[in-house]
């Protein structure tokens, strides 16, 4: 029976060879590729800046062509440009549990001004040890890290108030307050155990951060977040899961309940309770580390205390949504009405008015309270719900027309959908599994609304195969017209969660070109070719070091001995955008330095054998770029090499001072 | 006979002060440089008294070829070019005050003669620029020079140079202009007066 059911099936493909399934290479059509095509010479419309998951940095790529533009480091070493290996960047890495060259880094958030983007700063979250970073969009460098403290993980991070007044970070898993050591258990996790959310307050010109107060929640797991706009401006609201307070076996525990909740907080009274002095002064140690762009270098200051706001004490700040069923996505529509619960158990999407919720309160509609906080009733929030939208919603993110657009994890799509009506408009698949999505300006009170970007979790098909693990994958959707079309797939860096998206224009013409040398205030700051030296302090050596098209000065050094801390501080005396010099020693187990124009950037070696040690420029500089190079001799501990040092015997060196 | 001047001629002097009196505010020329890897383009203002522009830049291309690089304090020109034009401006008032037309024709012939120097000067200084190369610079191109043109287009290996007047220099040449045509015009009425 089985055989002939299988010679009839293999019958019919063969008479119909024109009758295929749907593939994925036939989902493209029309003019995707047109659409997606910048000619050489011609630019993006816009830059999109991608998370870069477990590989800690963030990318940057242009739309619609999908090209790398840039990959900028921030919670992971970069050996490309010696970040966190050069002396001056190693600070930006620093923890109250040391140096942590890595992180795992998901989500991101473009400064605003009035609910748009405004092209300032990019803020990044590390998930594993909790930080927040600010990114210059100048000069697209790691300006700060901040360390959050009562943090078990910073995934609900970084989201942003709409004037950039706050970047929050909510605690994912919840753990002792302080650290303490606890037993794990269900009943210790239910005693012990507390989430945090933090309010970052963001200085409004230098974009410098510090943990205004934390809000002490109980323990639960705080997911993602979104600050209110417009009219629910003042609000912040989280998705959390796990309100059953599990320790243990998650996958089943913490999908027990029907309705978990959405955390709504009033940061304005938060506030004002701050200044009231309302909040608790509590011990603690973590890191802020600051990038000076004068003197390029960083410094880690430790901050001793933070505020903290418990409400269950405090009664009026903090109130509770009802939300089926493990949510992750919790999105504002651009109007700051509606807020959009994405329930990744829930075969619905729940959605939320902001008037509802504000009389829900002012009513006093409350179902009862959770570890001492109010729950307002389900219905009394709900503005409707979307009846069978598809398996596994996570993210929503919207168009300037009032539609929705969420991503499907299990079944493996977009669906877009009215937020008024509730109604499903569209749907397309994405061929694998969805997280995140993203509309240029989508979480903005004006998006952009031209493209969709999905962002995977899985490829398979996508490309050709490299190995048991497949290149990460973003993908381009065209959202201008009444139906989704899909333009282009782009491989990604690291595994891409969040990401935003800002028009060229907003970031273009404000570029930094090079960093003007008469405004370095490095302190070991060559300016220019006749302040070059080497100085030995005990068995301290600093290399004082110019590089410039096509030499380093000085290019012979000699009197450096066998472990000696020889620092390398190489300032490239270029004013011109593009060229970076980059510095190398063989054997430094240290990466290298790439030194932009105007820059000085440190490289530390400690010779371990006495020798002659090549160093060159790593970053090919000009038609001479080959030559520029030099040597470091090393002689055995307690030599009498004196120390020497220059560049080209006397008749060279006046023909090179001459040009 | 009448050689006093018209009040046509009057009025040019102070046009023509004016003009002159501009190149302390406005560059006199540019020189224009551009090439694939540089679409963004370098440029080098002339002034009377300084050279302003992406001078760095063009001093680090230009030690490839062995070209001197281009100091301020090189140019003596930049001492007496702002003095001559001082002088020019004083004698300017001169002549209104004397109020002769033959004076006014020489004030004019001056200026027509400065103009005329300071394009020699500035074709010998790059003619100077572009022959006389170092002898150890890295690349040597058999047969080339890198003088850039006097004024217009030039290409040069990868580089197209654009020389040209600047604002000053527009008005400089607006300054000769305006005193050769009312030298002209004089030179008629005082024709026509006599006959
Ligand atoms: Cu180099």
């Amino acid at each position: 029976m089985k055989s002939n059911w299988l010679l009839l099936i293999i019958a019919a493909a063969i008479a119909m060879p024109g009758c295929k399934m749907k593939n994925t290479a036939s989902a493209v059509s029309g003019d995707a590729a047109a659409r997606t095509y910048v000619a050489p010479g011609k630019y993006d419309e816009l830059y999109n800046f991608v998370s870069g998951g477990f590989n800690g940095q963030v990318s940057v790529y242009g739309l619609p062509s999908g090209r790398l533009l840039k990959l900028i480091p921030v919670f992971s070493v970069n050996p490309e440009n010696g970040y966190g290996y050069s002396e001056e960047s190693k600070p930006m890495l620093q923890t109250s549990h040391g140096f942590v060259p890595w992180d795992d880094q998901h989500h991101l958030a473009l400064s605003q001004t009035n609910g748009e983007h405004d092209g300032r700063w990019l803020f990044a979250n590390a998930n594993n040890s909790p930080r927040v970073a600010r990114i210059d969009l100048k000069t697209f460098k790691t300006m700060e890290i901040l360390e959050l403290p009562n943090s078990g993980g910073n995934h609900s991070s970084p989201f942003l108030t709409e004037n950039t007044e706050y970047v929050i970070a909510g605690t994912r898993f919840s753990i002792p307050i302080g650290n303490q050591e606890s037993a794990l258990d269900n009943a210790s996790y239910k005693k012990n155990f507390k989430s945090t959310a933090s309010f970052i307050g963001i200085d409004k010109n230098t974009g410098h951060m510090q943990v205004s107060f934390q809000i002490i929640l109980p323990g639960m797991d705080l997911d993602l977040s979104r600050a209110g706009k417009g009219p629910s401006h003042g609000w912040f609201f989280f998705s959390t899961y796990n309100t059953e307070q599990a320790s243990t076996l998650l996958e089943v525990n913490a999908s027990q309940k029907d309705k978990d909740f959405i955390v709504a907080v009033n940061w304005k009274k938060a506030e004002e309770y701050v200044k009231a002095g309302k909040a608790k002064k509590m011990a603690a140690g973590y890191y802020h580390n600051t990038f000076n762009e004068e003197t390029h270098s960083a410094t880690s200051e430790i901050i001793k205390e933070v505020l903290t706001l418990d409400p269950e004490e405090l009664k009026d700040f903090v109130y509770l949504i009802p939300c089926p069923k493990s949510p992750h996505g919790c999105d504002v529509d651009p109007s700051g009405e509606y807020i959009v619960g994405s329930g990744k158990l829930a075969a619905l999407i729940p959605v939320f008015s902001y008037r509802k919720f504000e009389k829900a309160i002012a009513d006093k509609a409350f179902e009862g309270e959770y570890n001492g906080i109010p729950v307002v009733k389900y219905e009394a929030a709900l503005h409707g719900e979307v009846k069978k939208p598809g398996l596994g919603p996570l993210h929503t993110e919207f168009d300037a027309s009032g539609n929705a657009y969420t991503s499907f994890f299990v079944s493996s799509e977009i669906v877009k959908w009215n937020i008024k009506s509730l109604e499903v408009l569209d749907r397309v698949p994405t061929y694998y599994s969805i997280g995140h999505l993203m509309v240029p300006g989508g979480d903005t009170k004006k998006p952009y609304g031209k493209y969709v970007v999905a962002y995977n979790k899985i490829t398979k098909d996508r490309y050709l195969p490299t190995g048991p693990e497949l290149a990460q994958s973003a993908q381009l959707y065209a959202i201008d017209g009444e139906k989704m079309q899909l333009l282009l797939d782009f491989p990604t860096i690291g595994e891409p969660h969040y990401a935003q998206a800002i028009p060229a224009e907003k970031i273009k013409a404000q570029s930094v070109k090079f960093f003007d040398i008469a405004k370095n205030k490095h302190p070991y700051l060559s300016a220019g070719e006749k302040a070059t030296k080497v100085v030995r302090e005990g068995n301290v050596v600093h290399v004082y070091m110019t590089a410039i098209r096509s030499h380093l000065t000085p290019d012979n050094i000699e009197g450096v001995q066998v472990g000696d801390e020889v620092y390398f501080h190489v300032t490239n005396l270029e004013q011109d955008w593009d060229i970076p010099h980059g510095f190398a020693v063989k054997h430094a187990p240290n990466a290298e330095l790439l030194i932009m124009p105007g820059e000085t950037n440190t490289l530390k070696f400690v010779p371990a054998k006495p020798g002659v040690y090549p160093f060159y420029c790593t970053d090919f500089c000009s038609a001479l770029h080959q030559e520029m190079q030099g040597y470091l001799r090393v002689s055995p501990k307690g030599s009498s090499v004196p120390l020497k040092w220059g560049t080209g015997t006397e008749d060279t060196a006046r023909a090179v001072a001459a040009r | 006979m009448n050689n006093k001047l018209s009040i046509v001629a009057k009025i040019s002097i102070f046009l023509a002060i004016g003009c002159i009196a501009a190149l302390w505010a406005a560059p006199m020329w540019r020189i224009d440089l551009a090439a694939p890897q540089y679409p963004e383009g370098i440029s080098m203002q002339i002034w009377i008294n300084d050279v302003k522009g992406e001078v760095d830049i063009i001093n680090g291309l230009n030690h490839y070829i062995g070209m001197k690089t281009i100091h301020k304090e090189d140019f003596r020109e930049f001492v007496y070019l702002p003095i001559a034009l001082a002088v020019f401006c004083g004698l300017g008032l001169l002549v209104f005050i004397r109020n002769r037309r033959g004076l006014y024709y020489g004030w004019t012939g001056l200026l027509i003669g400065m103009a005329i120097l300071s394009m020699y000067d500035f074709w010998k200084w790059e003619y100077d620029y572009g022959h006389n190369l170092d002898p150890t610079a890295p690349i040597k191109v058999p047969g080339m020079a890198y003088q850039p043109p006097l004024i217009g287009y030039k290409k040069m290996l990868n580089f197209e140079a654009l020389s040209q007047p600047d604002l000053g220099g527009w008005l400089f040449i607006t300054a000769v202009v305006l005193l050769t045509a009312v030298s002209c015009y004089e030179w008629k009425r005082a024709k026509s007066k006599t006959v």
